[in-house]
């Protein structure tokens, strides 16, 4: 336990803002926290659907919640449910054989939702494209409000989609 | 065992991993791999092609692992009736292997015990056979329904949890159907290929030049592994020799990608026991580690870095330094965090005994990578078969006998700090010279392997070569293949809420499985 203390204390803080040393970051994180205050209550809920992509997508998303960005302390967490969720963060192209599931994941999201599309497949079907086997692009099968390129995005670019998502639906557009 | 004593007769596969390429009859094939297997072969795919536009019919693939090498056997089968025997009772991971090939090309295991499609769920109808050459890639057809017909387990007290494909986290898409009483696992059973993206159709639209960005795709958190056994299945049909310090060079990078895994799951399983430090203190460190793949080669999760014909990255003295500057501080913290993790009561409780898979039952049912070496499988393509860089090196094999999480853990942090070695060996003696040399054309109808050591286990692509530097036909092998049906077995009378440790202890590919 001493030793467990000990790294706790030598690790100390690790997660950024530091505001002088990731500048972007932080800039993203406050407006964040701050749009997110006002519109979702102090929190906003995501569930992520795995469509078909190559599992790299996932690995920064799994990034987000390292200490270094820690997306939790702003609000956002991941649930387990849809019918938790108030965005859905999809990635891969829509594989056929995930394209029923991706659709009843997405009408079971209460109104109002928002989804964004993660990664270079998540947005244009990337290198795997449409075939008998992909559906290509996440817009092809269920609507989608903010596209984050990337092979794979930045945990940075993952959050600043989810900003983007967020403004939108706060000034009305589509 | 040698490849004399299965008197054959076998012609070399040209490349940098010993490859024997042997065609069989199906009268012969049995007692082949019955040889084989009582001499500890392994088997390490099994795929189907479709030959009609060489004037021929079907072919049954057999990539074998043997003490001289990789052997590729190929069985001809005729257009009309494409059946051969099937051979799961000798190796138990073909069961799916020959399900997936019926379902992509149309071939037929004849005593196939199994006979649920695998691969196939509604996107095509039955009798539709996507790998076969004259089927259009972009054929789309009416979703053809889905029943599958799980196995039901009875009893008074016995109910069923069905689990995804949407699972409750950041995780792959597959089926899992629990049967329990109470808390107690009676029985899973996986339902996989929901990620089925038509990947090997994919290559067959696809140059040679252009086919490394898809290989490094097949499964993301191996891109480096798959992109080199391209690259070498490559370099092997068009007679390239990559230069000496791209191949220290990829050496780096594939050990790079171990450490980045084995952290990454480290923490999980720190997590999945409601030890979170353990979580937030791993994924520091790849985070770290990440943010210098990123310095140094230009991409987090170093994608695209290997290419045919070398590496497209340099290593500068500085970035060298740098390189084992931030990696000797991942051991040091590292090393702490493993007394820590082994000296918590609360986590060897959950880890110890848990998940088991017996040395016995591993080695039958064909476990491998650090699983199979966490299950006294002794195993690893880089002590087996070491080719350049690892010549020389001298790599440790870890293992452990015992098979369970805990295992698995030890061998992780094992593995770990060996390939932070084996990284700043290389990197304290790169070759000097270029990093890249240009590719040859392959001739038409070439076979190239290439076999390498991923950081789950061993990765294969074997390529067949068309006319116009054209790729004829793919096969991507994961190891999550064989290691899948160990999970249904590890489970066994272990409770619900120990799965997702068990699970992420093994930490197997969907999309390198689905393909």
């Amino acid at each position: 336990m001493y030793q467990l203390l000990k790294q706790i204390v030598t690790t100390g803080i690790v997660t950024e803002p530091a505001p002088e040393s990731d500048e972007s970051l932080r800039q993203v994180e406050q407006r964040l926290s701050d749009i997110i205050l006002r519109h979702f209550g102090r929190s906003l809920s995501i569930r992520h659907v795995d469509a078909g992509s190559c599992n790299g997508c996932e690995l920064e998303i799994h990034a987000c919640n390292s200490p270094y960005y820690n997306l939790e302390r702003l609000g956002i967490r991941f649930v387990a449910s849809p019918r938790h969720a108030d965005l859905l963060l999809v990635t891969g192209p829509v594989s056929r054989h995930m394209e029923t599931a991706l659709k009843r994941t997405y009408d079971a999201v209460p109104d109002p939702k928002l989804v964004v599309a993660i990664g270079d497949c998540g947005c244009t079907g990337g290198i795997f494209g449409e075939s008998y086997a992909s559906r290509g692009r996440v817009s092809n099968v269920i609507p989608v409000d903010v596209a984050v390129p990337g092979c794979p995005p930045t945990p940075l670019a993952i959050m600043q989609g989810i900003l983007t998502a967020i403004s939108k639906s706060r000034s009305g557009q589509p | 065992m040698r490849l004399d004593e299965l008197s054959l007769e076998v012609r070399a596969i040209p490349g940098a991993i010993p490859a024997f390429h042997a065609t069989v009859d199906a009268g012969s094939l049995r007692g082949l791999l019955e040889a084989a297997r009582s001499r500890k072969a392994r088997l390490v795919a099994l795929w189907g092609s479709d030959a009609t536009l060489r004037g021929a019919g079907y072919a049954l693939h057999l990539a074998i692992g043997l003490r001289s090498g990789l052997l590729w056997l190929e069985l001809p089968l005729p257009r009309d009736n494409p059946r051969y025997p099937g051979i799961a009772d000798i190796f138990p991971a073909a069961n799916r292997m020959q399900r997936a090939a019926r379902d992509l090309v149309g071939i037929e295991a004849d005593d196939a015990t199994d006979r649920r499609k695998w691969l196939r769920h509604g996107a095509w109808p039955d009798g539709v056979f996507p790998l076969r050459k004259a089927f259009d890639a972009g054929s789309v057809f009416v979703d053809s329904g889905d029943h599958y017909p799980f196995q039901k387990v009875e009893g008074e007290g016995v109910h069923e949890i069905p689990v995804g494909p949407v699972h409750a986290g950041t995780i792959e898409p597959g089926h899992f159907r629990f049967s329990v009483v109470g808390e107690k696992l009676l029985r899973l059973e996986e339902r996989l290929g929901y990620k089925h993206k038509g990947t090997e159709k994919r290559f067959e639209s696809m140059t040679l030049e252009q086919g490394f960005r898809l290989a490094g795709r097949v499964s993301g958190d191996s891109t480096v592994a798959y992109a080199w056994a391209y690259a070498m299945a490559v370099e092997g049909v068009t007679g390239t020799e990559a230069p000496d310090r791209a191949l220290a060079l990829r050496g780096v990078l594939l050990e790079l990608e171990r450490i980045a895994n084995h952290l990454g799951d480290l923490g999980y399983l720190g997590n999945d026991v409601a030890l979170s430090f353990g979580f937030f203190q791993f994924w520091r460190l790849k985070e770290d580690l990440l943010r210098l793949n990123q310095q140094v080669f230009g991409h987090r999760y170093l994608m695209d870095t290997i290419v045919p014909g070398g590496v497209a990255r340099d290593l500068s003295n500085a970035e060298s330094r740098l390189l084992l500057q931030v990696l000797e501080r991942i051991r040091d913290d590292t090393q702490t965090l493993r007394s820590i993790y082994e000296e918590h009561a609360g986590a060897q409780d959950r880890f110890i005994l848990t998940g088991q898979i017996v040395p016995e039952l591993a080695a039958r049912m064909g476990l491998n990578g650090f699983a199979g070496r966490a299950s006294g499988i002794a195993h690893d393509l880089r002590v087996d078969h070491p080719i350049a860089p690892y010549r020389g090196l001298d790599v440790r094999m870890a293992s452990h006998q015992r098979g369970d999480v805990a295992a698995r853990v030890s061998v992780r942090f094992d593995e770990l700090f060996e390939s932070i070695r084996l990284v700043r060996s290389l990197v304290s003696a790169l070759p000097p010279g270029e990093t890249r040399v240009p590719v040859a054309r392959a001739q038409a109808g070439s076979r190239g392997v290439g076999w390498v050591e991923g950081w789950r286990g061993d990765v294969l692509i074997a390529l067949e070569t068309a006319e116009d530097n054209r790729i004829e036909r793919l096969h991507p092998h994961d190891p999550s293949w064989q290691n899948w049906p160990l999970l249904e077995r590890a489970v066994l009378g272990n409770i619900v809420p120990d799965f997702p440790l068990i699970n992420k202890s093994l930490n197997l590919s969907y999309s390198g499985h689905d393909l």
